[in-house]
């Protein structure tokens, strides 16, 4: 059994809740919990958490949970969730901004000089800054 | 000068929270035109009316205004106060520093100066106003209902049965509405039609209904009370008179057209009753669809016809009539599942909407009440059924919960399962709003005893694969994804206000709201009525609404009506704008900006007319009148004036 999550006020209105409101301009609680964004969803299928209940936790505060998730980085940015979705929420946007969160904060981005010098020249440059932008394994 | 009184009210603390009311009180007290000023803590409490009414004679008071909440609450409840001590109601009047000053700020000492304000410039207006009568206006004791579904129908019986002649309108042949098309009712499941049916023959045979099927309202004027309506009697070709609904012509029809009573499911002939129950049972003939119109041959029933009663040379004929009030019960339709691309609407045979499956339920429908799905004709073993489809939606369709839904697809999963033992029913649902006596007793039985798979969830596709018909969507409960290859699929379609409530809403003067929904004149308290005087809402055409409550509804637009009936005579207000004939030049612009139609220019006097029982004193005219002719009775340019300095002052 799980251990129990704690609802609170506080929790509700974190500063990181409110961050991620800032960064995407979304209005999560438009949401009604219909699950259209992951029944559409492509990639839902290799998803820790699938996207309505990124935004129910969102809702509830849940943020570091989703900070450590692969959600985010897993999402493609297709928006067929924001399309698809009945009430107006733009999940894409959360997304992107979940990931702006985590590469904001004290992020290993990763270093050049690791990569063996030939390998880096044959890299495409549009990976490294993909590479930069989200992990470097 | 008048002797005018002040009653502050506190309004418990919605009004001396933010307003320091001994402060008013102070600082008014020598207020020229004031004579008395009092605070109260519930000005509209029986104390308080006694205390108003005290005063008024121990003061010698001439005129009050009462400083309270706005005066859509209490005026009249004050009017009537100081009238039972022999006051002039029009002297009482009444200062808003509720909505317009307490509720609205926050800082004690500005909404104080604020509500001195509003109190003096309220007094000012106080001092010149004069005594009114209301205008006494008859009533032509005569309803129009408009719309023969189950709200008209029930509206037009309780009326009758008051003893009130009524014209019930209906635009198809026969009346009977979407009702008629349904099978069975939740959350009783007894027979639509059997329960319908004895009501449109009383209907149909009641001394005080005069029915007037295929026609429509064409033209209106008037008010309250005494409406002129043109309704239009669209050409039937078949003289009804004569006709006893044998039947002959429309068996021996030779042209087949998709019947819209069958959703388009089964077949009518071009000169057709909707449905075998019809009420009148007459047929009408469809001239877009009547060989005879289309090629100039045939004529066939009029060569069988045993009673002469087919006319080709028949044309629209209109109808003229007094009523005193109207109902508009003009219902809904189902929003098209064209509209829903992405579940195969109009392109998979096998995806239909809540309505169409309804007749494939129904024992007198095409199927005549076995389970088939429209491309074969197959019974379906595994059926899915979705609601909230093009409701809920604000991003695509509507914003609005059509309400009927949760019930009737319950209902259609329940009936399929009797009908087909070993088939599933799956449901697709986000809520389920089961708020009515026994539905939710019927939700439970239908998960319990019927085992309908209810999947909380909404589906993001619907895709033909061979002869199945493949939904995909999500169960959020479990947090999966799911898959179901199903043989058809109902999809509960949103409603909306059936085609043409615009025109309607417009040629009424009755507002409709942004979903196209006619608006009623307060969502709590006047449910019924519409912003017009004497024209009142029953039924889906206000908002989605299931048969009892429709019928509770319509039963309520009859008990108004039969309200308004029994007055002697009816009372409009009295503050209309007159004409000063010794200043009116005639120059008619007050004419031109009137909107209700209530000024006319006498061309031998030179001056303009006014109509006290259409006057809705807009002020319009007034605004207009380059000589200050126009005058809105209590509300003159002086008193405007007054109070304009009043509220301005140092």
């Amino acid at each position: 059994m799980t251990k129990n999550k704690t609802v609170s006020a506080h929790q509700i209105s974190h500063e990181n809740v409110d961050k991620l409101k800032d960064i995407s301009g979304v209005n999560v609680y438009a949401c009604y919990q219909c699950g259209n964004c992951s029944s559409a969803c492509p990639a839902v299928e290799f998803m820790d958490i699938p996207p309505h209940q990124i935004i129910r936790k969102v809702q509830l505060g849940f943020i570091d949970e989703l900070l450590e998730s692969e959600t985010p980085w897993i999402c493609a940015a297709c928006i067929t969730c924001t399309v698809k979705c009945p009430r107006g929420v733009d999940i894409a946007k959360v997304m992107e901004a979940l990931r702006q969160l985590v590469l904001r904060s004290d992020f290993e981005h990763g270093n050049l000089c690791e990569i063996e010098d030939k390998l880096r020249k044959k890299l495409p440059q549009i990976a490294l800054i993909g590479n930069f932008r989200k992990t470097i394994l | 000068m008048k002797r005018v009184g002040v009653f502050v009210c506190h309004c418990g603390i919605n009004i001396a929270s933010t307003i320091d009311i001994s402060k008013v009180v102070e600082d008014l007290k020598n207020y020229p035109g004031i004579t008395f000023i009092q605070d109260y803590k519930y000005m509209c409490s029986e104390p308080g009316q006694a205390l108003l009414k005290e005063k008024i004679k121990a003061e010698k008071i001439d005129a009050i205004v009462i400083a309270a909440c706005s005066p859509t609450l209490h005026e009249n409840t004050f009017r009537m106060a100081v009238k039972s001590v022999d006051m002039n109601p029009y002297n009482c009047e009444i200062a808003n520093i509720r909505e317009q000053c307490s509720w609205v700020h926050n800082n004690i000492s500005e909404a104080t100066e604020k509500a001195k304000r509003i109190i003096k410039s309220v007094v000012e207006k106080a001092l010149l106003d004069e005594d009114l009568e209301p205008v006494r206006v008859p009533v032509t004791r005569k309803a129009l209902v408009l719309g023969g579904g189950i709200a008209g129908i029930q509206s037009a019986l309780s009326i009758a049965n008051s003893g009130y002649e009524v014209i019930l309108v209906e635009r198809q042949s026969s009346i009977g509405g979407r009702m008629a098309q349904l099978s069975e009712t939740f959350p009783t499941l007894d027979c639509s039609q059997c329960i319908l049916t004895p009501k449109m023959v009383d209907a149909g045979q009641h001394k005080n209904i005069r029915l007037m099927t295929y026609s429509e309202l064409d033209d209106i004027s008037g008010f309250v009370g005494n409406f002129k309506v043109k309704i239009r009697q669209k050409a039937k070709y078949v003289d009804w008179e004569k006709c006893t609904g044998c039947g002959l012509c429309i068996e021996k029809c030779p042209k087949k057209v998709p019947s819209e009573f069958d959703q388009g499911l089964g077949k009518r002939k071009a000169i057709y009753t909707p449905f075998p129950q019809a009420v009148p049972n007459k047929p009408v003939i469809d001239c877009e669809n009547c060989t005879y119109f289309k090629t100039g041959k045939c004529r066939l029933c009029e060569k069988v016809c045993p009673f002469d009663a087919i006319n080709f040379d028949e044309t629209d004929s209109f109808i003229e009539e007094e009523v005193g009030a109207i109902i508009v019960a003009t219902g809904y339709d189902v929003y098209p599942v064209l509209n829903m691309s992405e579940y195969g609407g109009g392109k998979i045979p096998d995806v239909i909407d809540g309505l169409t499956f309804e007749r494939i339920l129904s024992a007198s429908g095409p199927t005549g009440g076995e389970v088939r799905r429209p491309s074969d004709g197959k019974i379906p073993k595994e059926i899915v059924f979705i609601k909230c489809v093009g409701s809920r939606d604000p991003e695509h369709h509507y914003p609005y919960c059509s309400k009927i839904c949760c019930m009737y697809t319950t209902k259609h999963a329940m009936l399929y399962k009797h009908r087909v033992h070993d088939g599933q029913p799956y449901i697709f649902y986000m809520d389920v709003r089961a708020g009515g006596k026994g539905y939710e007793e019927f939700y439970q039985r239908a998960q319990e005893e019927d085992k309908v798979v209810f999947l909380r969830g909404k589906v993001s596709k619907v895709y033909q694969d061979d002869d199945k018909v493949v939904v995909c969507g999500i169960d959020t409960l479990s947090g999966s994804n799911v898959e179901i290859r199903a043989d058809m699929v109902v999809l509960a379609m949103a409603i909306r206000p059936s085609k043409g409530i615009e025109e309607l809403a417009q040629l009424l003067k009755i507002s409709i709201d942004q979903n196209g929904f006619l608006t009623e004149a307060h969502p709590k308290l006047r449910p019924v009525e519409s912003l017009s005087a004497g024209i009142y809402l029953a039924g889906c055409a206000q908002a989605p609404k299931d048969i009892p409550d429709t019928v509770s509804q319509a039963t309520a637009t009859a008990a108004m009506i039969s309200n308004l009936f029994s007055q002697e005579y009816l009372l409009h207000e009295p503050i209309i704008t007159g004409v000063d004939e010794e200043l009116c030049s005639g120059c008619g612009l007050c004419v031109a900006v009137c909107p209700y139609d209530a000024r006319k220019t006498n061309r031998e006097k030179g001056v303009v007319e006014v109509n006290e029982i259409l006057c809705e004193a807009c002020g319009a005219c007034a605004a207009a009148c380059p000589s200050g002719a126009a005058q809105q009775r209590n509300f003159t340019d002086t008193q405007l004036s007054n109070m304009v300095k009043a509220i301005l002052a140092e």
